[in-house]
């Protein structure tokens, strides 16, 4: 996993795209321009957030959880 | 007897969407959708930890930065292992300085691989051979290249066609040989006997109504 580590914890890029999230960016555009990062990674990094349960997405939107919340200062 | 059958797919051709897969990468997995909106190029290479395939891969970093200046993403492909990439990369980085900074993917079980016709028997039954494959922001596959084992990839040459590509769909012209930024263009040939009287008469410089250029 590229954004979540072994032990669940974000790595440094899903860090920032968590940050991104909270800060109440919500697409992979928005983030990706936030982070810094290419836009391929984040639509990946994102996806990966999801299947942990430290972001979810509805509607097209993304936002983060309260467990990825607790994750990022 | 048991009958023996052989699997036949079809290979990806110019002008047709380029094969959806999603793949385990160096930075994680990767499908083809998410590159939509930018350039790709897929490139394959036979094996980590060889002679050829490191001299590309310096290369492709070092033209990263001029890809990325056309909205272009890299995406690397063999069928090692991604602990083997993750070891390779750090071994490029080790002794040369050279950051690879664009995802590789693991084509283990040579699913990629088969979708996109880079294994050919012929020169090899299990590496891929060096192919480049240039999908455009609409994921429609604009150009095949093949090289052979041997024979490693000429950069200048990638960048000059994503150039003439991208000069192509901007401006609706077509480029001549040898053509670079900032040579003139090709004016797309009259298809009607009026269209060609005409041709020579609107300010190109013909050789004759079906090749005129201009500057752009």
């Amino acid at each position: 996993m590229a954004c979540v580590s072994p032990d669940g914890k974000p790595t440094e890029s899903g860090a920032k795209m968590l940050r991104a999230l909270k800060s109440g960016l919500a697409t992979p555009e928005e983030i990706a321009k936030d982070a810094g990062l290419p836009l391929f990674r984040v639509r990946s990094g994102v996806r990966e957030l999801v299947e942990a349960g430290l972001a979810a997405l509805e509607g097209g939107s993304y936002s983060i959880t309260d467990t990825g919340s607790e994750l990022v200062q | 007897m048991e009958e023996e059958k052989e699997q036949v797919i079809s290979l990806p051709r110019l002008g047709e969407p380029a094969p959806a897969f999603e793949a385990v990468t160096t930075h994680g997995v990767l499908k083809l959708e998410d590159f939509k909106g930018s350039w790709l190029i897929i490139f394959s290479h036979p094996a980590d930890f060889t002679p050829v395939c490191t001299t590309e891969f310096m290369a492709f970093a070092e033209i990263y930065p001029e890809l990325q200046k056309r909205g272009t993403e890299l995406l690397g492909l063999s069928v090692d292992s991604v602990s083997s990439h993750i070891a390779w990369v750090r071994n490029v980085k080790e002794k040369t300085g050279v950051d690879i900074p664009f995802p590789i993917i693991a084509d283990l079980n040579k699913e990629v691989s088969m979708l996109f016709g880079m294994i050919h028997p012929g020169q090899s039954k299990t590496e891929t051979v060096r192919t480049v494959f240039i999908i455009d922001d609409k994921q429609i596959i604009r150009t095949i290249l093949y090289y052979p084992l041997t024979t490693g990839r000429n950069m200048d040459e990638i960048l000059r066609i994503i150039d003439a590509l991208q000069t192509t769909d901007k401006n609706g012209v077509a480029t001549p040989a040898n053509w670079r930024p900032g040579d003139k263009v090709v004016v797309p040939p009259p298809n009607t006997q009026e269209g060609a009287e005409e041709r020579t008469k609107q300010g190109y410089e013909c050789v004759d109504w079906y090749l005129c250029t201009k500057k752009l």
